[in-house]
């Protein structure tokens, strides 16, 4: 067992943990932070995205040993300080940008990393962009709507209703 | 102008908030005090026979509290299936027992052997690594005609052979469809397969049993579409446990698809457990694990024949279908190819004459159950090949002939046993075709061909069968259950609502819409209406959700309570305005006196139920709590017609979707974003059908497709946004808010219009390519054009 401290959501968190123990298990298992989902054991669905120190990761393939010390970010720290939503997080409400919920907090994860970086992603870079995140649910219409409203874009001139 | 609340409204999802902000209750993220952990030991042989299972060395191992067999469930029951089908010579379908744990023999790549429960997950992994399996192998039977051929090896030793049914229908029409086929001026034939699919809800699924010693209750929490149906089949069936002893909670649901109606195995063994090691125990499945223990989806391989008259009339229909049932009869795997897929063949068209004939088929594959339309996907596809594979020999327009064979008058009743209420397959057309830009076209292609592509448009309908009714008819055909739906609706005292239904949304959004219907019904705000759904203790009965049949059945149950409940409210009233129960007016959550100005409000009516000093108690009891059961007299029969516009790469075979419109006809909508969205939805998963997906098994058995990095799943960058409609409308004319299912449409009429649009652009480039088998992949679309 080795003992990890890391910031998660602005606050200290620590725990000990076995050396294979993933940073989504520690999330989920320990620090009973249960938004962050596991869709699947090859680091291909992106429901378990969260940002480490900045970058957005999958929290699946990464060890609870390697964010020691850094600064995680997840889907519960994302709302606004009084408990609103957040732009990323009012856009997939108001666009109807989830359905079953269970990929939605690595979307909106991924969402955040994008728009930090690209402010103002067209249709097609959003869809390449999302290419780690999978939804079941939406056929990611909505999804992509959704972020093209949250970066301030006109989500209905990208599409027929 | 868009309604701002109630029926017509596109209502923002409350469910929505706490999916967004994490805090959604998911069945892994249930954790009782106390909780063991279980690993299921899979089979990674197709087929064998079971020598020894040694868990000596394994239950020394560090953490490990119990470690089971398939000796240990001898005494239990078998895993039930839900439907019997009787073949066309009368006899019952061959059904297997189907154990909790593996004994005697393995009969697919993944079914549990042993099971071991330990402290962490980690440990009963470690200590599953360390039984030693001593299986002989066995030939593997996974080709569906060799598994019909005489002498071939048996799924199970104890059936006759691998055929679980034979089933024809209508087999009075046989004859006669025969002989429209010998009198024809053109027949069309097709074979074709459709691909086995796997349903991978992004939630994997998960088990958690609980048992409480001092009161003898159990608790089974799962990622279940229907807990009651879980309750009645692993409580009656599998452990002996009666309902009152038995608590089933499905809490949020992440996707289903029709994989999670069904009773599996890891359900009953935490059940099982939990009581057995005193503790709870908890399952949550890998996704590796999924992939062979889900049941999986489609699989038919069929030969369609259409015949028509020297007018291009259709004058008869014949089919041929193997369908696969894996190795276990799953719990409704029966009535998919039968009664989902026979019932749907006449599509939109007034056929006359229709035979069908289904061979259910013994494998050693995982189960093969309902999918996403379950069914009616089959029998869309392959009718709506034959008919543009007609058109195509006939050199006549696909669209045209089609809408010349159209039903146009309803009721209609089909050869095949269904009568549709309502419909106009012309007007949901000419909603297409204005949608598509159909003359632009020969513009479009000419500009593809410019860039070295080539393009296609392919068209198709499609007629769906949703909320499977009426109970007495379904029964005569084999259910083993009651198909109708219940409500209870209870007033409190201060005038909010809280609606118990027993349809259980896994991302259909029921919370709100549920609501915005009762809301309206009463004239108040849609957040004085709660909906609770998904736990046994909470819903006094209820058949869950599948097929499309929520807000048509469920809906009308809640509908029908809510009517009872206004009823009541409105005698109340007639005692507080003192004035004629005849003359009380329900509007804006207020009753008035018709003609006066005097009136209640909703909640003065609802207190004095509770605080009943001015009361007409000799009359009436007491409080407003009421239930409906609602058994639909007939399905509803949503249709549709949609467009795919592709573009294919000859030099690859890559095919993209270029344009994809959907004009759809669903009756009545409560909440058209939420039914826009489960159009989007059932598209991505046809057109995955049709592009990408495949499960795929080697001739011994053995799963190729087994992960996402194996098994293509439709990601944002494969799929183009999509033109979905749903003006046309004609109400059901059975239910009470002229509804029609949405859930499935999307995935039953996509996949025969992307494949079109693939055999349109090939033919346009002279290649004479008249089928290809999905999924369309750049390898498949490469070597038809060779």
């Amino acid at each position: 067992m080795t003992q990890v401290n890391m910031t998660v959501n602005g606050k200290a968190a620590s725990g000990d943990v076995e050396g294979r123990t993933l940073l989504s298990s520690f999330l989920r298992d320990q620090l009973k932070l249960t938004g962050t989902h596991v869709g699947c054991d090859t680091s291909q669905c992106g429901a378990c995205v969260v940002h480490v120190d900045g970058v957005a990761v999958k929290s699946c393939t990464m060890l609870a040993a390697e964010a020691d010390g850094a600064e995680v970010a997840t889907i519960e720290g994302q709302a606004n300080p009084d408990g609103s939503l957040n732009v990323i997080q009012q856009a997939f409400q108001d666009h109807h940008g989830l359905q079953c919920g269970f990929c939605t907090p690595g979307m909106v994860m991924s969402t955040a990393a994008l728009l930090k970086d690209n402010p103002k992603p067209t249709e097609t870079e959003v869809r390449a962009y999302l290419e780690g995140n999978i939804c079941r649910c939406t056929g990611y219409h909505n999804i992509v709507k959704a972020i093209m409203a949250a970066s301030g874009q006109d989500a209905g001139a990208i599409a027929a209703e | 102008m868009p309604k701002d609340g109630g029926i017509g409204a596109s209502s923002k999802r409350r469910e929505d908030v706490r999916f967004l902000t994490g805090v959604g209750n998911y069945t892994d993220d249930i954790n009782i005090h106390g909780q063991a952990h279980v690993f299921f030991l899979r089979s990674d042989m197709a087929h064998g026979t079971i020598n020894s299972v040694d868990t000596s060395a394994a239950s020394g191992m560090p953490g490990v509290v119990q470690i089971f067999t398939g000796a240990d469930f001898e005494a239990v029951g078998s895993i039930p299936c839900g439907w019997q089908v009787t073949d066309k010579h009368g006899e019952v379908m061959q059904e297997p027992r189907h154990p909790v744990l593996a004994h005697g023999k393995v009969r697919h790549v993944g079914e549990p052997i042993a099971a071991v429960v330990a402290e962490t997950l980690e440990q009963a992994r470690d200590a599953a690594e360390a039984i030693k399996l001593d299986i002989s192998e066995l030939p593997a039977v996974v080709d569906m005609k060799d598994a019909l051929k005489e002498g071939a090896t048996k799924v199970h030793d104890d059936l006759n052979n691998n055929l679980c049914y034979d089933w024809g229908f209508v087999e009075e029409n046989k004859a006669a469809t025969d002989k429209a086929f010998e009198d024809a001026a053109h027949v069309t034939t097709l074979e074709l397969v459709n691909n086995r699919l796997v349903a991978n809800p992004m939630e994997p699924r998960v088990a958690v049993g609980d048992y409480a010693r001092g009161t003898d209750e159990h608790t089974l929490y799962t990622t279940s579409q229907n807990p009651h149906v879980i309750r009645l089949l692993m409580g009656a069936f599998v452990l002996g446990i009666p309902e009152h002893k038995l608590r089933v909670v499905a809490p949020d649901v992440g996707g289903g698809f029709g994989t999670k109606i069904f009773h599996y195995q890891e359900e009953a063994f935490c059940t099982f457990a939990a009581k057995a090691c005193n503790r709870p125990v908890k399952w949550t499945s890998s996704r590796s694990e999924a992939f062979v223990s889900d049941a999986h989806g489609r699989d038919h391989v069929t030969k369609i024949e259409l015949a028509l008259d020297a007018d291009n009339n259709f004058t008869a229909l014949r089919t041929e279908t193997h369908a696969n049932m894996g190795a276990y009869l799953s719990t409704f795997a029966p009535s998919v190819p039968t009664w989902l897929h026979g019932t749907l063949m006449a599509g939109n068209y007034k056929t006359p004459l229709i035979y069908v004939n289904v061979k259910a088929v013994f494998t050693n594959t995982v189960p093969v159950d309902a999918y996403r339309g379950a069914g009616r996907p089959e029998a869309t596809f392959q009718l709506e090949r034959v008919v543009d594979k007609a058109a195509r020999e006939l050199g006549v327009d696909p669209v045209a002939l089609r809408r010349q064979n159209f039903i146009t008058e309803f009721p209609y009743a089909t050869p095949v046993a269904v009568e549709y209420d309502t419909g106009d397959y012309h007007a949901t057309m000419d909603k297409l075709e204005s949608m598509i830009d159909r003359d632009g076209f020969a513009a479009r292609r000419a500009e593809s061909e410019k860039n070295g592509k080539l393009r296609g448009l392919g068209v198709n309908c499609y007629i769906e069968a949703c909320g499977i009714a009426p109970s007495n008819l379904v029964g005569q055909l084999g259910a083993r259950a009651g198909l109708y739906e219940s409500a209870t609706v209870r007033v409190n005292a201060t005038g909010g609502l809280v609606v118990m239904t027993g349809s259980h949304s896994h991302g259909q959004g029921h919370e709100t819409s549920f609501a915005q219907v009762v809301a309206d019904m009463i004239g108040i705000d849609e957040n004085m209406v709660e909906i609770v759904h998904g736990d046994t203790s909470k819903v006094p009965m209820g058949m869950g959700t599948y097929g499309s049949r929520s807000l048509a059945v469920g809906g009308s149950a809640m509908v029908r309570a809510t009517e009872k409940i206004i009823n009541k409210a409105k005698k109340i009233a007639s005692h507080l305005l003192e004035a004629s129960e005849g003359d009380i007016e329900l509007k804006d959550g207020a009753f008035s006196v018709a003609g006066t100005d005097k009136s209640v409000a909703w909640g003065d009516v609802t207190l004095a139920a509770y605080v009943p000093h001015n009361y007409p108690l000799e009359d009436i009891e007491p409080g407003l709590e009421e239930t409906a059961f609602y058994d639909p007299s007939n399905f509803t029969y949503p249709s549709g017609a949609y467009a795919c516009e592709v573009e294919v790469d000859p030099d690859t075979g890559k095919v993209t979707i270029e344009r994809f419109a959907a004009a759809d006809d669903f009756g009545n909508i409560v909440n058209p974003m939420i039914v826009t969205g489960q159009v989007h939805g059932g598209l991505a998963q046809g057109i995955g059908q049709a592009l990408l997906e495949n499960c795929s098994y080697d001739e011994n058995g053995q799963l190729l497709s087994a992960s996402y990095m194996d098994y293509a799943m439709p990601r944002a960058d494969d799929l183009p946004m999509f033109d979905v409609d749903h003006s046309c409308q004609t109400p059901c004319t059975h239910n009470p808010l002229g509804v029609k299912g949405c859930g499935e449409a999307g995935a039953i009429g996509s996949p025969p219009s992307v494949v079109n649009a693939v055999v349109d652009a090939l033919q346009s480039a002279g290649k004479d390519v008249t089928h290809i088998d999905m999924p369309l992949s750049p390898d498949r679309v490469w070597a038809a054009m060779q």
